[in-house]
């Protein structure tokens, strides 16, 4: 294990991208930060700016008005960044797989990583699908 | 020569100051995670930050904006922070005594880095960007008179002597310039001018990260980025160790002294930390009135307070 994968597991910074999302997924991603879950142990922490995120984290279902906007972010975001999918709605469209304006499960527009399903996922979910990322890397 | 690159490169400039910057900074965001009662993050998360970037991420370029500007400032910035970490750690940690006039010359490298934070901004042609700049000119406006008058108290204070080992062995022998009541109403109003000039959360207008998504580096990834956050850890080691020096009586590296006087910068360092976590972000009018006002009335009372000698 070089220095270079080890420091960027160290320090993962993570950028939110919320679809059409009903809020749900937002505020469990906020319950990690918390004195609880606190992810900051582990280096992680919520930014600003996709310029400087490693973890572009998707939650909500993308439609068409969306998926531009994704593209436009996942392109902005300096390399390498690794793409999370979060919750029902954003692993497979969830609910709204069906509806006329859904512009297709995440995987098929940008490449996915990891995957945390669930509505909403369980802080816990979330910890552990930050781990199994982790050891990918 | 090679005595001078040393000093610039290796101790007390660049890596020392760079390293015991990012420790603070560490120290930093540990009392914060203890104030909100979480654990916080490993001591050397500072340095896997730095070396994340510097190593794995990817520099991109604005496509609209100079190029070469907007990679230039960020090395500008680490120059002035670095020269101006020399000239003040060389009196403090007793390598060098420095020069007549030193004092001046400090106050004007230390403002090199926030004017290429502006530079750098406006390069990268983002909106967002230029109106994080446009709100850090109006902090330099703001913060830069009080800092004066700051320095020019405590010249004053220590007899007009403009030479900064001197200022420090005026204070030897219990003598700190913080046990007199002038001495007290300096310290504060220099620590929020320090705490403008590292654009932490009271006056973190110009890198707002919920409205202006980090403001003025919202372009800067990789390389560039890395160089401006080791400027951030050496400006958070520098800044307190030049009021540690202004009215702590400096550092002492005999016996015990050593260990007063890691305790002196840390807890300056605290006090900066406790005002960052117990504040909300101020607007840009409000800073302003904050320093031009209030700010710069308390230190002209000091200035009359030692003038009377107390």
């Amino acid at each position: 294990m070089g220095i270079k994968s080890f420091c960027l597991k160290k320090s993962l910074w993570v950028f939110h991208f919320a679809g059409a999302s009903c809020n749900n997924c937002d505020i469990e991603i906020l319950d990690v930060l918390t004195p609880r879950y606190d992810v900051e142990r582990f280096g992680i922490q919520l930014i600003g700016s996709p310029r400087h995120a490693d973890v572009l984290l998707v939650s909500g279902s993308i439609n068409q008005r969306d998926k531009p906007r994704l593209l436009e972010v996942y392109n902005q975001a300096s390399k390498p960044v690794f793409v999370v999918a979060f919750g029902a709605c954003g692993c497979t469209g969830g609910i709204f797989a069906e509806g006329n304006t859904f512009a297709g499960p995440l995987d098929q527009i940008v490449p996915v990583d990891a995957y945390i399903p669930g509505c909403p996922p369980k802080p816990e979910a979330i910890l552990a699908g930050i781990t199994k990322l982790v050891k990918t890397i | 020569m090679a005595e001078q690159l040393f000093y610039f490169f290796i101790y007390p400039g660049l890596l020392f100051a760079g390293i015991v910057g990012g420790l603070l900074s560490w120290f930093d965001r540990k009392i914060t995670a203890k104030v909100q009662f979480r654990k916080g993050p490993p001591l050397l998360q500072p340095f896997y930050d730095f070396l994340k970037l510097l190593l794995v991420k990817e520099t991109i370029l604005p496509e609209r904006g100079s190029k070469l500007t907007f990679l230039i400032a960020p090395l500008f910035s680490l120059i002035g922070a670095t020269l101006s970490a020399i000239f003040i750690l060389l009196p403090l940690l007793n390598i060098d005594i420095g020069f007549e006039g030193d004092v001046i010359v400090i106050f004007y490298l230390l403002t090199i880095p926030s004017l290429f934070y502006v530079i750098g901004a406006l390069a990268s042609g983002n909106p967002l960007a230029s109106v994080g700049a446009s709100r850090e000119i109006k902090m330099i406006i703001s913060y830069e008179l009080t800092f004066l008058l700051i320095f020019a108290a405590v010249i004053m204070k220590a007899g007009m002597t403009i030479n900064l080992q001197e200022i420090i062995q005026m204070q030897a022998g219990g003598n700190a310039f913080i046990g007199s009541i002038s001495g007290v109403l300096l310290f504060i109003a220099g620590l929020f001018c320090v705490q403008a000039k590292l654009g932490m959360v009271p006056f973190d207008i110009a890198e707002a990260e919920t409205e202006l998504s980090e403001g003025s580096f919202i372009e800067y990834s990789g390389t560039a980025y890395s160089i401006i956050k080791f400027t951030k850890y050496i400006m958070l080691f520098i800044l307190p160790a030049l009021l540690v020096g202004f009215f702590m009586a400096g550092f002492n590296w005999e016996g015990t002294g050593i260990l007063w006087s890691v305790l002196k910068l840390l807890a300056v360092v605290l006090l900066l930390t406790l005002i960052r976590n117990t504040n909300p972000r101020l607007k840009v009018k409000q800073v302003m009135r904050f320093f031009l006002v209030g700010m710069n009335i308390m230190v002209i009372i000091a200035i009359i307070l030692i003038y009377f000698g107390l």
